[in-house]
């Protein structure tokens, strides 16, 4: 009956053979390289812009009634910039409340699942928003 | 493995933390930048919230605008704008610092400061013009 032994240290064979990055890749906490800085970085370009262009089109609605409100939405100039928002800020909030949760919750379990957690809330926050101004756009 | 067990009970030594530092405007502002982005974070309730009751019908509509526009409500929404330009100003500066510019204590504090004034500013500026856009004023 063969046993399966977990061997960090390899056989001065394996020590030859292998490079040091295949040994590396696939242990500790470095799962990925720099996508997620990468990613940080990217949103938050496209979060300025898109919001800059969301928020020139809602504050002017100020004070405004239904009807005025519906149209504003139902118009692309609006309901595509904020779905673009939508869409990268899910990335952007993801990745920044995956980093808080990194810092300060070691246990691997709690930390397990508020990763999860954090990507169920984003799907959720996410998917509603888009489903609403789906569901303006294509005549509520 | 007892052993093994033993040791992983043992707490881990920590390196010093916050509280050995001299709280400067570049700290406050890393730390409010974290702060403000978990806000935005659980904010995001708020635009789908409403988003949800704009596609729901008038009378939702207006039951949740009249909760925005309730003291509470607004004093929330002006919280969110400042989290929300604060989080951006914040967001520029660490553009700047990516690049490897502006790292000199005086640029530090200047950026610093820059974020708090701006912030406030831009917040200020939006409700000036969105309550005069209201009528309120």
């Amino acid at each position: 009956m063969s046993e399966t032994v977990l061997r960090p240290t390899p056989s001065p064979t394996e020590a030859r053979i292998r490079t040091p990055l295949a040994r590396a890749r696939g242990l500790g906490s470095a799962k990925s390289g720099t996508e997620h800085f990468w990613l940080q970085r990217m949103t938050s370009v496209a979060n300025l812009v898109l919001v800059v262009l969301v928020l020139l089109q809602i504050i002017p609605l100020a004070g405004a009634d239904y009807a005025a409100v519906k149209a504003a939405l139902q118009s692309p100039l609006m309901s595509l910039p904020l779905l673009l928002l939508v869409l990268s800020g899910m990335v952007h909030m993801r990745l920044g409340m995956q980093t808080i949760i990194e810092d300060y919750v070691h246990s691997e379990g709690s930390k397990v699942l508020l990763l999860m957690l954090n990507t169920f809330f984003v799907i959720a926050v996410g998917l509603a928003c888009v489903y609403a101004v789906a569901k303006l756009s294509f005549g509520a | 493995m007892a052993n093994a067990e033993i040791q992983r009970s043992k707490p881990r030594p920590l390196s010093p933390h916050l509280q050995v530092y001299t709280m400067l405007p570049n700290m406050l502002m890393s730390i409010v930048h974290r702060i403000t982005g978990a806000a935005l974070y659980f904010g995001t309730l708020l635009l789908a919230w409403w988003l949800i009751a704009a596609a729901t019908g008038p009378d939702y509509y207006n039951f949740v605008s009249g909760i925005f526009g309730s003291p509470i409500g607004l004093l929330v929404l002006f919280g969110y704008s400042w989290v929300l330009f604060h989080h951006m100003l914040g967001g520029i500066r660490h553009w700047i610092w990516d690049t490897g510019r502006g790292f000199d204590l005086e640029t530090v504090d200047r950026l610093s400061w820059g974020t708090i004034i701006g912030s406030a500013g831009l917040t200020l500026l939006t409700w000036v013009v969105g309550l005069s856009i209201k009528g309120g004023f």
